[in-house]
């Protein structure tokens, strides 16, 4: 095996397919140009031609309404959003149109759409470039919902996603983009709805979100010294959840904290908290304790960027909080720096 | 303008006026029945506008890709003809196009290329836009038609998927069933261009005005515009001005709302209406009363036979709620 990052797992994944299938095609603003989203679509246009890759103008409502029409109608697009936040112009159409077809039509319709969004913190991205809003799109019945964190996890599931008969929006942070893992170079799927132990432990569970799951570990392996034992799950696809992984887990250790990186208000760590309240009472050492964003708009200024979004020590003190324990000093500790890869400007 | 190329050959004005009398028959139907609160939801009437539709889709001899409004009972007939699937689905059983998930608003026969009804503005448009590419790049060799009102020309959306339809050389034929109404809101305080062709042609499209009210005019310019929106690879705009008899939503007259004058409304649409027309060419075709008259008695008896299947039909069971949120195969 060959070692890939998380963007060319999407490369890839997406390149396969398009090989495989030719109703598959993929486009979106900036899909085709120089920067092709992080690298996730380099060298499509040009093996694919102008009618399988493409660029559209900044329309976001009509160019969904537009992917929905090409489902429905033989067709296999992937729409590609390069924030989230822009991706809130589709809403229109996610909401209203592609989720319901399928049920109000008894099943004569199908949507095989594949919506990519680019989420998460940046480099002084602020309000408006920043949000993840899994839960906007979770609420919504008839959607698939994934937000996978490692590059074999993508390259599996985005495989599974343009494979599926149903509308699919998945989520990549990008501070993922660039993490490396031993990745098959043959197609594979990774089917949706199942979720992942990323790290076995018996003391405590963390369900991790996305890019949470990385600090995670770094947490976990902090508190491995102290001798904590940490799990994290994985759930990879956030609707329709592998509710019965996590339940599992939490009951085995009785404690759970939730690291997402979205708000925390009505978002999908209130969901999970409160199917694990359901199924894990009389189980639970501790109430079931949630980590997100702070609940403002995102700052710009680097020193108020650091208490809006959490971390690998967010983590740590509240395993800490939950199990009694002292608050450690983490001063020696090597936390993650986006800027070690990236100083701007986007 | 008119683009009635008169005569027509005899069966196309057959044609014409059958499925305009199948249209306005299924909607009298309704009107006559409603009040026995078994078809439980709302209908938008299409009774007075039924030959916009009707017009279109018989001039594209099944080869539409139909998406309406849900103003959509005009669309969905005259496209499939399929009165058993349509009363089915307003009575709410499994036989109907959505199983009775749909309703009035959301009839849909893909099989027959009607694709979708959608009830929130303008949301339709674009997914038109988007079924042509598909038919592009899978050389079906239909054509994506949408029915949209006047009010849907005030969304951003329209005017986005009219952009994108020009930029991509994709030939919809955009249908602006003109009815100078946003429920009781008229164009002139929702918009400031005085023609909305005007407004369109300079996005790369073909504009068409009609204002004929005549079902064969609208014919004649549909097969017009769709030739040549295949020939020139452009998106054809025909807003075509009509009436809608009944009131917004419901199947009651409006008259006493206030915001037209029945009088008015009478002289210029309804003492012209166009079924009344299209039966009178039929006589100038030497088409005999009595042999209309049994054109008429066989769609009625359609009609009946469709309302019985309907009313016969069963209603889904309670598991049927959670059936069918994600696509099952087949
Ligand atoms: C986005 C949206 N806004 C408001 C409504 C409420 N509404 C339903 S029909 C309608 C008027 C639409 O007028 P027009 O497009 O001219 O169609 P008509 O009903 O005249 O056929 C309005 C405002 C809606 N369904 N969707
Ligand atoms: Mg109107």
């Amino acid at each position: 095996m060959r070692k890939l990052d998380y963007a060319g797992a999407i490369r890839e994944a997406t390149t396969q397919e398009m090989e495989r299938d030719s109703r598959v095609f993929v486009y979106g603003i900036g899909v085709p140009t120089w920067s092709s989203i992080f690298g996730t679509t380099k060298g499509i246009p040009e093996k694919f031609g102008k009618e399988r890759c493409f660029d559209t103008p900044i329309s976001e409502d009509a160019m969904t309404g537009f992917g929905l029409g090409a489902a429905i109608r033989g067709l296999r697009p992937i729409h590609v959003h390069i924030r989230v936040d822009f991706m809130i112009l589709a809403t229109n159409q996610l909401i209203n149109m592609v989720s319901n077809y399928t049920y109000s039509t008894g099943g004569k319709l199908k949507v095989p759409l594949v919506v990519r969004a680019v989420i998460g913190r940046g480099w002084g991205q602020g309000a408006q470039h920043s949000k993840a809003l899994f839960s906007n799109f979770t609420h919504i019945p008839g959607l698939k919902v994934i937000a996978p964190t490692t590059p074999s996890d993508m390259k599996g599931m985005m495989i599974a996603a343009i494979r599926d008969d149903n509308p699919v929006i998945c989520f990549e942070h990008r501070w993922l983009y660039w993490a490396e893992e031993d990745v098959p170079e043959e197609p594979y799927e990774i089917p949706l709805g199942v979720g992942r132990i990323l790290r076995p432990g018996k003391d405590v569970t963390v369900v991790g979100l996305s890019w949470m799951n990385v600090e995670a570990r770094l947490a976990a392996d902090i508190l491995a010294k102290r001798g904590v034992s940490v799990e994290i799950v994985d759930p990879r696809t956030l609707a329709p959840l592998d509710e019965n992984l996590i339940v599992e887990s939490v009951k085995r250790t009785g404690r759970c904290i939730i690291a997402d990186c979205d708000w925390v208000d009505s978002g999908f760590s209130a969901e999970l908290s409160a199917r694990i309240n359901e199924k894990c009472f009389g189980k639970l050492k501790a109430p079931v304790k949630r980590i997100g964003f702070a609940q403002t708009p995102a700052p710009t200024v680097r020193e108020l960027e650091n208490e809006f979004y959490p971390n690998a020590k967010t983590i740590v003190h509240a395993v800490e909080d939950m199990l009694g324990l002292e608050a450690a000093n983490l001063d020696g500790e090597d936390f993650f720096s986006h800027e070690r890869r990236f100083r701007g400007p986007f | 303008m008119s683009f009635a190329r008169e005569p027509l050959p005899k069966a196309t004005t057959i044609k014409l006026f059958k499925s305009l009398f199948l249209a306005r028959r299924s909607e009298e139907y309704i009107v006559k029945h409603y009040a026995e609160n078994l078809m439980r939801t709302p209908m938008h009437m299409s009774m007075g506008q039924e030959f916009v539709c009707v017009g279109v889709c018989s001039a594209l001899e099944g080869k539409a890709d139909v998406f309406a409004s849900y103003r959509s009972h005009a669309a969905f007939l005259a496209q499939t003809h399929d009165t058993d699937r349509f009363f089915s689905e307003l009575y709410g059983r499994t036989s109907g196009t959505g199983e009775g998930k749909g309703g009035s608003m959301h009839l849909a026969a893909p099989d027959q290329g009607h694709i979708l009804s959608s009830g929130v503005v303008a949301t339709q448009i674009p997914v038109a836009v988007g079924a042509a590419f598909a038919n592009r790049q899978l050389k079906t060799g239909r054509t994506s038609v949408v029915f949209f009102g006047d009010g849907a020309a005030d969304a951003g959306v329209f005017w986005e998927s009219i952009n994108a339809a020009a930029l991509f050389k994709l030939p919809v034929i955009f249908v602006c069933e003109d009815n100078g109404y946003a429920v009781d809101t008229p164009r002139e305080a929702r918009q400031v261009s005085k023609s909305l062709s005007d407004a369109v042609k300079p996005f790369g499209a073909d504009t068409y005005e009609d204002d004929s009210g005549d079902v064969e005019s609208v014919y004649s310019l549909a097969k017009e515009a769709v030739a040549k929106a295949h020939r020139d690879r452009r998106p054809a705009f025909l807003n075509v001005k009509c009436c809608r008899y009944l009131e917004h939503v419901g199947i009651g007259t409006d008259w006493n709302w206030g915001y037209r004058d029945q009088a008015t409304v009478e002289r210029e649409w309804i003492d012209r209406d166009a079924l009344k027309v299209q039966r009178a060419r039929l006589a100038k075709h030497q088409v005999t009363e009595s042999a209309i008259a049994a054109m008429e008695d066989e769609i009625d008896k359609a009609i009946q036979a469709s309302v019985k299947r309907a009313s016969q039909a069963p209603i889904p069971t309670p598991d049927r709620l959670h059936a069918g949120v994600f696509y099952e195969k087949a």
